[in-house]
């Protein structure tokens, strides 16, 4: 009892250090995926050139390599035009760094 | 006009892709606004454009996870994250939706799996609905007293405290949550977002629409804190499904990347318009948005009891919803814009402070 209350309050301290304990639960979801009919898609590559061409290759021969160059581009790209818009809201004049506190 | 139409080279469908960038655009600035992925909202949007149902689903969670994660860098620097809450409920979140997923699989082998999730959700919504709507009335009601009797309403009172009788549970370890200003024990917010991420997982839904209402009325957050830190949790549940729906090859990343666009300036609108709106505004209009949502299912519920007038009733469905996003989208954008005029009119005629540069 004494371990987990210690291992707990770790835990609250650096809530951070147990986002990966998560990642044991990805086994689960690939369980729950099982059953049913697997449909298997494939991307028609020939009808594309240039990056489109790559990128239809790359879903068809590596579906862990388009899932890891999915969640790389969505975060970076989220966070290149949450700057840029945040840029232009900056330009308006408002005060964008803190607000009136108040339910109703 | 073959120009207002892109192809997507992993589903294969051609789509009209300013539709996208306005699909991008009226979710961002509800997300942003109500703190909430909108997966309601898009997934029957994307598939209305012409994609595959299963495209639509991966899509829009890639998509939700970038566009949180911009709302998130915002409502960070007006102070309504609350890191340590949301990074204990992701937790709770993640385990509740592995076994409403393992709870679906197994309504799914009875066969029973269609009429429990519509039921459910319906009933799930109309009850959020009712609790949302009866605690603005009865602040309502307790603001005019107050004003009746010569007294100031307070500002921070709450129309429903469940709240308060779940923080006197205090099981080991109390911590403090000094964003949302509340201190409890740490097993509440585990619980209570084990409990919405395994209504989520059966419901095949987010979660946004739950967790939200469950951090005010549950946890006892202030309503801009947790809209704040479910947008948190939205972001770093929405990577997890986007891995997975990916890992699935179910997920068109140039669409996502289109409406990601759009969504990075809504996004900004409708997080900085909750600046200009009090707590109880943002929960009378989610309550709009989740009876709105709960009417639909009603709709498609009808529609599957009686196959003769199914085309009306889904219809009717998918109008509702549009209806709904586009509405409070502009709602929202006119609250915006109006106190962005309002501020900067006050700081026209505010003197300048001692010492500043005239």
């Amino acid at each position: 009892m004494a371990r987990f209350t210690v291992l707990a309050r770790g835990v609250v301290r650096r809530p951070w250090a147990a986002l990966p304990f998560a990642a044991l639960l990805l086994p689960s979801a690939a369980l729950a995926a099982r059953g049913g009919a697997v449909m298997v898609w494939v991307a028609d590559s020939r009808r594309y050139s240039g990056w489109k061409a790559w990128w239809t290759n790359l879903y068809n021969e590596s579906h862990l390599l388009f899932a890891l160059v999915t969640i790389v581009v969505i975060p970076l790209l989220g966070l290149l035009l949450g700057a840029l818009a945040d840029f232009a809201m900056a330009r308006i004049g408002i005060n964008l760094k803190s607000r009136a506190q108040g339910e109703h | 006009m073959s120009w207002l139409y892109a192809t997507m080279p992993i589903a294969g469908v051609e789509v009209f892709w300013p539709g996208l960038l306005i699909l991008g655009f009226g979710v961002g600035i509800i997300g942003g606004f109500f703190g909430m992925g909108g997966g309601w909202m898009v997934t029957p949007g994307l598939n209305i454009l012409g994609f595959p149902m299963a495209f639509a689903i991966g899509t829009d969670i890639a998509h939700m996870a970038g566009k949180s994660l911009i709302s998130t860098v915002r409502h960070a620097r007006f102070g309504n994250v609350d890191y340590r809450l949301g990074s204990i409920m992701m937790g709770g979140t993640v385990a509740g939706f592995e076994a409403g997923a393992q709870i679906v699989m197994w309504l799914e082998r009875i066969g029973r799996v269609e009429p429990f999730m519509r039921g459910g959700y319906f009933a799930l919504l109309s009850a959020i609905a009712c609790v949302i709507f009866t605690d603005v009335a009865r602040t309502r009601r307790r603001d005019r007293e107050a004003l009746s009797s010569g007294r100031p309403p307070d500002a921070l009172s709450r129309g429903i405290e469940w709240h308060k009788r779940l923080h006197r549970i205090r099981i080991p370890p109390v911590v403090e949550f000094k964003t949302a200003g509340i201190r409890c024990s740490v097993w509440l917010p585990v619980a209570v977002s084990f409990v919405t991420g395994l209504l989520a997982g059966i419901l095949g839904i987010g979660g946004g629409l739950i967790r939200m209402p469950s951090l005010i009325y549950l946890v006892g957050c202030p309503t801009h804190v947790a809209v704040g830190t479910d947008l948190f949790e939205v972001a770093v549940s929405g990577l997890y499904g986007a891995a997975s729906y990916s890992y699935k090859g179910r997920t068109e990343l140039l669409a996502a990347v289109i409406m990601l666009v759009g969504a990075a300036v809504g996004a900004q609108i409708g997080t900085v318009a909750t600046k200009y709106v009090q707590g109880y505004g943002i929960r009378l209009f989610f309550g709009f948005a989740v009876l709105g949502c709960a009417v639909s299912m009603a709709f498609k519920m009808i529609g599957a009891a009686w196959p003769a007038a199914a085309w009306f009733f889904d219809t009717a469905a998918t109008v509702l919803i549009l209806a709904l996003v586009s509405g409070l989208a502009l709602y929202i954008v006119g609250r915006f814009l109006r106190g962005v005029r309002e501020e900067l009119a006050a700081a026209r005629v505010r003197p300048p402070a001692q010492g500043a540069p005239r």
